[in-house]
């Protein structure tokens, strides 16, 4: 029998309907996702990396909406769901982890009743003990003290507030956590530390995450595999040791280049020229073109094809090995 | 400041409860003093007497239960209607939104005193029936800023959390947005308290108050007034002091409140 995998995510496509015109965020993108695997899904603001991961909980703000694709949980496809079965799939088998968690508890709330709240309203049996309870344990495995379930958002450092949302998402035991860049808002040693968490957590719990970011830098040494977006576009796929082993795409290539490494001392860091482009008027063709060295009249008319160049390793380009 | 507000009010409401076992006369009776009346300060009477011959003393000491019935009912009026407007209207967003802002914001074009002191003339006299007339000139500012707050909150993190975990819509309400929307009211509801007692005053000033043989500041401000020109100041000067009072204990407490529930300010 060939186990599905958990997440199987097939040409979606979102679209925000601005007043200005069509903004397509996530442009046709595919991937799966198997039980117990952590993807980085990188990209820079505006290429689509939140967009697609609030579309797997199918809460895409306003006027954000899902035109194509296919979402498959456990191989139901979630977009056929109705509102309240949506209800019972979210923070219950996927949890997601916001970016500030300085704004994403309640400031009036104790944490012990954003914890009841949330067991509550998947296990409607639990008493508010036992749920005290079940949060101290999972406030515990985040390396907070029990005790300071009665204490209010404010009393808690940025760092420990970001780990109380991680005891937030686990506490039901999700098959998948997405956590959008859930260490943008902290300082860079609470950063490395609260990445250690999750990934520890992984291992323990055996959940599937799917770390949404920015930086590459730091997805690379701890997830197993890399998903690339540029203005809405898959770039490159393939599994972490791979892609910085062997980038093919020239975007993948430059954000490897812009990774400062204390080894190479003269090594001078690189920035990708250009910006990212208007998506209210995407270039034609591949959506890389203009700040491509290596574009060439092909690109600017045609959008590359998604091959398969090694083993698991996807990229859109024209060049093979450029 | 909360604490000043909190003595002035409390002691108030203390004197109102005492009052009528403290009072040296029935405040009620007339010709308690020989005549001529009114007659100044004396010994006797250590706040002089009205035009009817009442103790000004008594008045002063049992006439605030009305003004302070009538101010709680109104606050009460508004927390009522105004609240759950606010957070349904502006939770739902769009067109319900739209024609409730519209409609609360044309209460703002009338002067608020005029408005209540037409409705209260349309209803007729009695506590109740002001406390209303009132809380309609008031909901306008509830549903505001109960509506600002909601805007606010229902873009922010914890809210859109809360959606993540498969919360309901009604438990977003209720449990995320509506308990950090009510420092912000309670603020207001204090504040608008005191005008609620000057509204009252102003009603009864008007005669739209309760009848005259309650005592009542509001009435003694109006007979007052007219016994001024011959230079009984005493009859309208105590009623007022004692309003004024009331008010400013009101506008301290909720001045305070807004200080102290803002969580910034905190620790």
């Amino acid at each position: 029998m060939i186990s599905l995998p958990l997440l199987e995510i097939d040409s979606l496509t979102v679209d925000y309907r601005t007043r200005r015109g069509n903004i397509r965020a996530v442009n046709n993108v595919s991937f799966t996702l198997e039980k117990g695997e952590m993807l980085g899904l990188v990209g820079e603001s505006g290429s689509g990396k939140s967009t697609l991961g609030l579309s797997i909980i199918r809460l895409v703000p306003h006027p954000g909406v899902i035109v194509n694709g296919h979402i498959k949980i456990d191989g139901t496809d979630i977009l056929n769901l109705s509102e309240e079965e949506m209800r019972a799939i979210r923070g219950k088998k996927v949890a997601f982890v916001f970016q500030d968690p300085m704004t994403s508890l309640s400031p009036v709330k104790k944490i012990g009743a954003h914890f009841v709240e949330l067991i509550r309203t998947h296990e409607p049996d639990i008493n508010k003990e036992e749920a005290l309870k079940r949060a101290m344990a999972t406030l515990n495995d985040v390396g907070i003290l029990p005790e300071r379930i009665n204490d209010y958002p404010h009393q808690f450092s940025g760092g420990m507030r970001q780990r109380i949302l991680i005891a937030l998402a686990i506490a039901l035991n999700p098959d998948l956590i997405i956590a959008d860049e859930p260490t943008t808002a902290l300082d860079v040693i609470v950063q490395a530390k609260t990445l250690d968490l999750l990934k520890s957590l992984r291992d323990t719990h055996g959940m599937a995450l799917i770390l949404i970011t920015h930086d590459l830098s730091i997805v690379l040494e701890r997830c197993n595999k890399i998903l690339v977006m540029y203005a809405g576009d898959f770039v490159e796929y393939a599994d972490s040791k791979e892609l910085h082993r062997n980038p093919e795409h020239p975007y993948t290539r430059g954000l490897l280049r812009s990774i400062p490494n204390v080894e190479l001392a003269d090594q001078k860091l690189e920035a990708i020229p250009g910006s990212p482009p208007d998506l209210l008027n995407p270039p034609k063709g591949c959506h890389f073109w203009p700040r491509c060295s290596y574009a060439n009249g092909k690109c600017r008319v045609e959008k590359p094809p998604i091959t398969e160049s090694n083993l698991g390793h996807f990229v859109r380009c024209f060049k093979e090995n450029v | 400041m909360t604490i000043i507000g909190l003595v002035i009010v409390l002691s108030m409401i203390i004197m109102m409860v005492l009052g009528p076992w403290v009072s040296p006369y029935d405040p009620t009776k007339s010709n308690v003093s020989p005549p001529p009346n009114p007659s100044p300060p004396n010994a006797d009477f250590p706040l002089g007497t009205n035009l009817l011959g009442q103790d000004m003393l008594s008045r002063v000491l049992c006439g605030g239960t009305i003004m302070l019935q009538v101010a709680l009912l109104s606050v009460l009026f508004c927390f009522i209607i105004g609240v759950p407007v606010g957070l349904l209207a502006s939770y739902a967003g769009g067109i319900i939104d739209k024609i409730f802002t519209l409609v609360m914001d044309s209460f703002y074009a009338f002067p608020g005193l005029v408005l209540a002191i037409a409705i209260a003339a349309m209803m007729g006299r009695g506590v109740v029936n002001m406390a209303l007339s009132i809380a309609v000139v008031y909901v306008p500012s509830y549903y505001r800023i109960v509506r600002s707050q909601v805007l606010t909150i229902k873009e922010l993190p914890y809210t859109e959390a809360a959606r993540a975990t498969g919360a309901r819509g009604r438990t977003i309400l209720l449990r995320y947005i509506l308990p950090n929307v009510i420092p912000s009211i309670v603020v207001v509801a204090t504040v608008n308290f005191a005008d609620a007692i000057l509204t009252a005053a102003g009603l009864t000033f008007v005669g739209l108050g309760v009848g005259i043989d309650i005592p009542d500041w509001g009435w003694d401000l109006t007979k007052g007034r007219e016994l001024l020109p011959s230079g009984a100041w005493w009859v309208i000067t105590f009623p007022g002091i004692m309003i004024v009072l009331l008010a400013l204990g009101f506008t301290l407490i909720g001045e305070g409140l807004s200080e102290l529930l803002n969580p910034r300010l905190e620790q």
